[in-house]
């Protein structure tokens, strides 16, 4: 137990800086993918060219993505931006694609009708198609949000901190609690992360009739 | 016949609609309905009424002729002034699962940007026209609902920002045979107390023949039949009889026409 109390604060600093770096990137890719989604749910031709890049961003292996990065000019001067446009890259699809089935999938209908009451188009994004299509958004951002935690332990790779430093050294050092000390928190962090945020999809949740 | 008063409140001149493809659903209709009439489109599935219907608001351009209401052509009107001008009921109803009734029957004002409390009072009102006493049904949810209290519901959007033209596609269809005869005569006797120029889409005879002061029929897009309720039972006209004839095969039903078989008589 001397081990943990040695090396808390340590490992304290490194879940901030994980949930810093998942968080940030968490940000930037909500940025992007839902109003992108919204575009693509309105112009479906762009759906399948966009959704499909997203797609092919997400089978980059991850120490590959990290590696890609580096060389890069401003990105590669400090780790953390690297690792943070790369979890981004990471959390983009399943938020697009959440949010452009939410928003496509919503009761046709409605749509209609919305339409046929004279709504702007503005009004009906944000009184009928985002409520509407919120808890859908959300459980994007959950997958996103639980995968990203785990991939961002791979950031350490690069130097950019975070919990997967303590794994790393663990591994080079052949010692597991170090690698327990790393593993356990991120765990922990997904999987509050994933009630957190299912709690929020529920609460966002329109009971069908 | 062309005096101020007389400018029909919707004029389809020539209306065409095809389909990227090429398929043709309505072929050059010509048709005027008077302000305050309501006039009920029958046909067979397919024979173009919905989408006749949804020319009026737009929800569909002609590809080609026009429509008129009141004397202006609807393709110079401003879209979304235009559509909150419209009443639109459709057999789904689609009341928006995520609002109150109250909030969904005030939709169109909270969209114009009625202050809150007026159009809350606006929402009960009409709410208690269309047979739902707004406490408790203000605050209650669409799931809440029967399938009749969603119609009744979704006629009182349509009719929240007192539009001068209602649409209703179907608006019965769905309902089991009391609740559908309870709903006609609500209509009826709201058409009495609002005058409205109403679009009524339906497969009911008997709908039509209660509610319309005109009958339309519509075969493959094109009007074969344009008469008053009572021309309409005792037509020769081999297509209108087939019509007639497929809801009185058992000679049982004694269709009792409405109001408008005074006024055809006068």
């Amino acid at each position: 137990m001397s081990f943990l109390s040695q090396n808390a604060s340590t490992i304290l600093t490194l879940t901030i800086e994980h949930l810093w770096l998942t968080g940030a990137a968490m940000f930037f890719a909500a940025a992007i993918a839902i109003p992108t989604g919204i575009f693509l749910a309105r112009s479906p031709r762009w759906a399948r060219p966009v959704i499909g890049l997203a797609n092919i961003l997400q089978t980059i292996p991850s120490l590959a993505m990290f590696g890609f990065l580096l060389p890069l000019p401003w990105l590669g001067d400090r780790a953390a931006r690297i690792a943070i446009v790369a979890l981004t890259a990471y959390a983009l699809l399943p938020i697009l694609r959440n949010s452009y089935a939410g928003i496509r999938g919503i009761d046709p209908a409605l749509v209609e009708v919305a339409r046929a009451l004279g709504l702007t188009s503005r009004q009906r994004l944000f009184k009928v198609e985002l409520p509407l299509a919120a808890s859908f958004i959300l459980a994007g951002l959950r997958t996103a949000t639980v995968t990203c935690v785990g991939i961002a332990t791979i950031a350490a790779a690069v130097g950019a901190g975070g919990l997967g430093e303590l794994i790393f050294r663990g591994v080079a050092s052949v010692d597991n609690r170090l690698v327990l000390a790393g593993a356990i928190p991120a765990a922990l962090l997904a999987l509050a992360a994933d009630a957190a945020l299912g709690l929020l999809e529920r609460w966002t949740k329109v009971p069908s009739a | 016949m062309t005096t101020a008063a007389s400018i029909p409140a919707i004029d389809f001149r020539n209306v065409s609609f095809a389909l990227p493809g090429g398929n043709l659903l309505l072929d050059r209709i010509s048709l005027t309905l008077g302000e305050g009439t309501t006039t009920a489109i029958l046909g067979r599935s397919g024979s173009g009424k919905t989408t006749l219907l949804r020319t009026v608001n737009r929800l569909l351009e002609p590809t080609s002729g026009e429509v008129f209401l009141g004397g202006q052509n609807a393709r110079d009107r401003e879209l979304i002034a235009l559509r909150r001008s419209i009443g639109y009921v459709i057999q789904e109803v689609g009341l928006f699962p995520h609002f109150t009734l109250e909030r969904n029957v005030a939709l169109v004002l909270e969209a114009e940007g009625v202050p809150l409390d007026k159009r809350i009072r606006r929402a009960h009102s009409l709410l208690a026209a269309v047979g739902l006493d707004p406490h408790p049904f203000a605050l209650r949810y669409p799931r809440q609902l029967s399938g009749g209290q969603r119609q009744r519901a979704g006629l009182a959007r349509a009719l929240a920002a007192d539009p001068p033209i209602l649409l209703m596609d179907e608006p019965f269809g769905a309902l089991d045979p009391l609740t559908r005869l309870e709903m006609q005569q609500m209509m009826r006797t709201l058409l009495r107390q609002f005058k409205k120029t109403v679009v009524l889409v339906t497969h009911d005879l008997d709908e039509a023949l209660y509610l319309a002061d005109h009958i339309i029929l519509l075969d493959s897009g094109c009007t074969i039949a344009n008469l008053t309720p009572a021309e309409f039972l005792h037509s020769a006209q081999p297509e209108v009889r087939a019509y007639v004839h497929a809801f009185r095969r058992d000679g049982l039903a004694n269709p009792t026409p409405g109001p408008a078989v005074s006024e055809a008589a006068s």
